[in-house]
């Protein structure tokens, strides 16, 4: 073969291999560039115009609609619902699928069929977890689940997603969530257990340290470290989607009541509803980011995440 | 025979070519599409999705009849409202389609076509509780279709049982609600909110007060706003109202299941009362509140718009006004046929045999008599604002002056915005 005709394969495969390259990289890449990039960028532009009606807005009202959406009481309660939201639900939902997983990890049979159970919730969608919750376990009347076991001790009917004094809605939204995705994050943890080293709890036997809370505190949950900083952050996440139970659960034909309005579904509702209000939908979506933007900075400093292991 | 790679590949792709071209060109799919067979352009018409057996049908049926355009109808499910709004942005949206509106931004954004030409000698023949909030400067932007309304409904033998009297004022029905009460059956069900979403203004109505005054001020700033306003947390308060019930007030299911007494509903749950309790069942407007007040009836209509940026809008706005102005036995059929509603028309309304008798014929005196519709100038923020408000007044027994205040804070600033845009 002579030299030429060797640099010829040679280049020929590396131009293919740039060539499929875009081929295949192409078309996701300008989706991404004009289906998130393009109106993201638009609707930091959208948030600095009067745009009702309208994407192609003319009136430049500078910080107007950060303004009046952050004196906005519908806005600004949406964030304080969500931040109660996450505060509670975060932890709560890491505290049981860490007591699910210990529970089902210290198990000498049925493990499998245990973790079955209490993983399969987690493949229930939503919107059906929320009718179920709704219309037969908590719905306001007499054969409802929950108030008929209630009835049985002499209680009164209550109400349990109109009751704001005591706030029985909260009940409602956050044993929905628990049972839809502690298994999930039980799983998770198994995962982490199982790649703790038995030498280590033999090491702590050896010296002493007592079954149960002691090794617990000083190797079981430091070794879960990884793991923990993957689950809180998915919580997290998930936690400033929260969208579908809200919807299901509260809404109607008329809107939201508003001591549970997720600040997504307002914005929704202020961009997209009737009032169509582009520019002020917008300024709240960029304050959101920030928030979180700001949220998941102090969270990744606060468990030290991409730092690496002593 | 070996295929290789690259013929299969050829011959997929055109295959797949070949569907997709089919597809383009409109291939026949054996499918009725409801489209008419006209010779001019094809319009492209949008529905809501209705609840309603047979009303698709009848729509398609509609279309089917139009000879001097092409009508294509696209039924629609889901987010109705935010689809026509988005639509609305652009040329590829409907040409004529049904909108609860259009609102005041639409019609200011310059989304939908003036339709005023098409009322010459028939105005006077439409509602015009339900004509006025599709006027705004003088012009009309919606031919209303048929109305509905929202009525009280009672359960006589129970009021009979209770030795109570249909209740024909607020504080009568406070307390009929209260007495109504029993360990099985609340007094009154208003929604699971407890009323704040479906009343509206129908309370300050009541209490003879508006929403926005005809010359564009906020209708509530008065102290007569808080003290009826005031009243719903007592009915919260007293265990009156039924809430958490599995179907909300827009389904007469508690009310013909017996878990309240009485219930706000919609005229179109009327057959469905009337087949599961007989004559045992009457209706009232919403009861007046003080001295200055009166029985308010909420009435609202969908109605057919034409999209500005249609590219056929004079032949969008000829099939509109041949469906919704001059076929009056279509508009009779719609109201009627499916589901239950007041045709749009009023001498429709008076001679249509379903509406003459009973309950029916008491809703269509009370929807004449003392119907009122949300104002144009009434928009979203406001709405948001007050029923936030009401929802406050109603579970949490918040100060109803202070909330009353706010919103007509709220509402001042939002009539001033738009009134400038005018």
């Amino acid at each position: 073969m002579s030299s030429s005709g060797y640099r010829r394969s040679r280049e020929g495969p590396v131009r293919h291999r740039t060539l499929w390259f875009w081929i295949f990289v192409g078309p996701f890449a300008a989706g991404l560039g004009l289906f998130t990039y393009v109106p993201l960028l638009w609707s930091l532009y959208l948030s600095f115009f009067d745009a009702h009606n309208t994407v192609s807005p003319t009136h430049f009202i500078g910080l107007g609609n950060y303004t009046s959406m952050l004196s906005d009481g519908a806005f600004t309660s949406s964030l304080w619902t969500f931040a109660v939201f996450s505060l509670f639900i975060v932890p709560a939902t890491y505290v049981l699928s860490l007591a699910l997983a210990l529970m089902v990890n210290r198990l000498r049979f049925a493990q499998s069929f245990f973790r079955s159970v209490f993983f399969l919730p987690a493949a229930c969608s939503y919107v059906v977890a929320s009718m179920i919750w709704k219309l037969s376990i908590f719905n306001g009347v007499r054969f409802g689940l929950a108030n008929t076991v209630l009835g049985w001790f002499g209680a009164d009917q209550t109400a349990w997603l109109s009751t704001t004094h005591p706030p029985w809605y909260w009940l409602v939204i956050v044993t929905l969530r628990l049972w839809l995705q502690a298994g999930f994050y039980m799983v998770l943890f198994l995962a982490g257990l199982q790649r703790i080293a038995p030498q280590l709890y033999e090491a702590a036997a050896v010296d002493g340290a007592r079954p149960g809370w002691q090794v617990f505190r000083h190797i079981t949950f430091p070794q879960l470290r990884a793991t923990s900083v993957a689950v809180v952050l998915l919580l997290v996440i998930n936690a400033f989607q929260a969208f579908d139970e809200f919807y299901n659960l509260l809404s109607d034909s008329r809107g939201y009541p508003p001591y549970a309005r997720p600040p997504l579904v307002y914005l929704y509702y202020t961009a997209l509803g009737q009032g169509q209000n582009l520019g002020l939908g917008s300024a709240g979506a960029v304050i959101l980011a920030l928030i979180i933007a700001v949220v998941t900075i102090v969270q990744a400093r606060w468990f030290g995440l991409g730092r690496t292991e002593d | 025979m070996t295929i290789s790679r690259r013929r299969l590949l050829a011959t997929s792709g055109s295959l797949a070519l070949t569907g997709a071209l089919a597809a383009a060109c409109g291939s026949n799919t054996g499918r009725d599409d409801g489209s008419s067979g006209g010779n001019g352009p094809t319009l492209q018409q949008w529905y809501h999705q209705y609840g309603e057996a047979g009303t698709e049908q009848a729509v398609r049926r509609y279309a089917a009849a139009y000879r001097k355009a092409t009508v294509k109808i696209q039924w629609r499910p889901g987010n109705y409202d935010q689809q026509t709004a988005a639509a609305l942005l652009s040329s590829s949206g409907p040409d004529v389609f049904e909108v609860n509106g259009p609102t005041l931004d639409q019609i200011q954004g310059g989304q939908v076509t003036d339709l005023t030409d098409l009322f010459d000698g028939v105005k006077n023949d439409f509602n015009q509780a339900v004509l006025a909030p599709k006027t705004h400067d003088g012009k009309i932007w919606g031919i209303p279709q048929t109305i509905d309304t929202q009525l009280l409904y009672y359960r006589k033998s129970l009021l009979k049982d209770a030795n109570v009297q249909p209740p024909q004022t607020l504080d009568e029905l406070v307390d009929a609600a209260k007495t109504l009460t029993d360990k099985k059956v609340k007094g009154l069900f208003l929604g699971n909110d407890g009323g704040a979403g479906v009343l509206g203004g129908t309370p300050l109505y009541a209490a003879g007060l508006s929403l926005v005054t005809e010359d564009g001020k906020t209708g509530f700033d008065d102290p007569a706003a808080a003290r009826t306003l005031a009243k719903f947390h007592r009915l919260y308060a007293d265990k009156s109202l039924l809430l958490g019930a599995p179907a909300d007030w827009s389904d007469p299911s508690a009310f013909v299941q017996g878990l309240t007494a009485m219930q706000w509903c919609g005229l179109w749950a009327l057959p469905a009362v009337k087949k599961a309790l007989g004559d045992d069942f009457g209706v009232l407007p919403f009861p007046k509140d003080g001295a200055a007040g009166k029985p308010s009836v909420p009435v609202g209509a969908y109605s057919s718009a034409v999209s500005a940026h249609s590219k056929h809008r004079a032949e969008a706005k000829e099939f509109a006004q041949w469906l919704w102005i001059e076929r009056t036995s279509y508009q009779e059929d719609f109201a009627l046929s499916y589901g239950f509603h007041i045709p749009a028309r009023i001498s429709l309304a008076k001679k249509a045999a379903k509406l003459r008798e009973g309950a029916a014929a008491d809703a269509v005196r009370y929807a004449t008599d003392s119907g009122w519709a949300q104002p144009l100038l009434w928009t979203p923020a406001c709405q948001v604002a007050y029923q936030d408000a009401l929802n406050r007044i109603i579970k949490d027994g918040a100060n109803p002056e202070t909330e009353v205040k706010a919103v007509v804070r709220k509402t001042n600033g939002e009539l001033q915005r738009v009134q400038k845009k005018s």
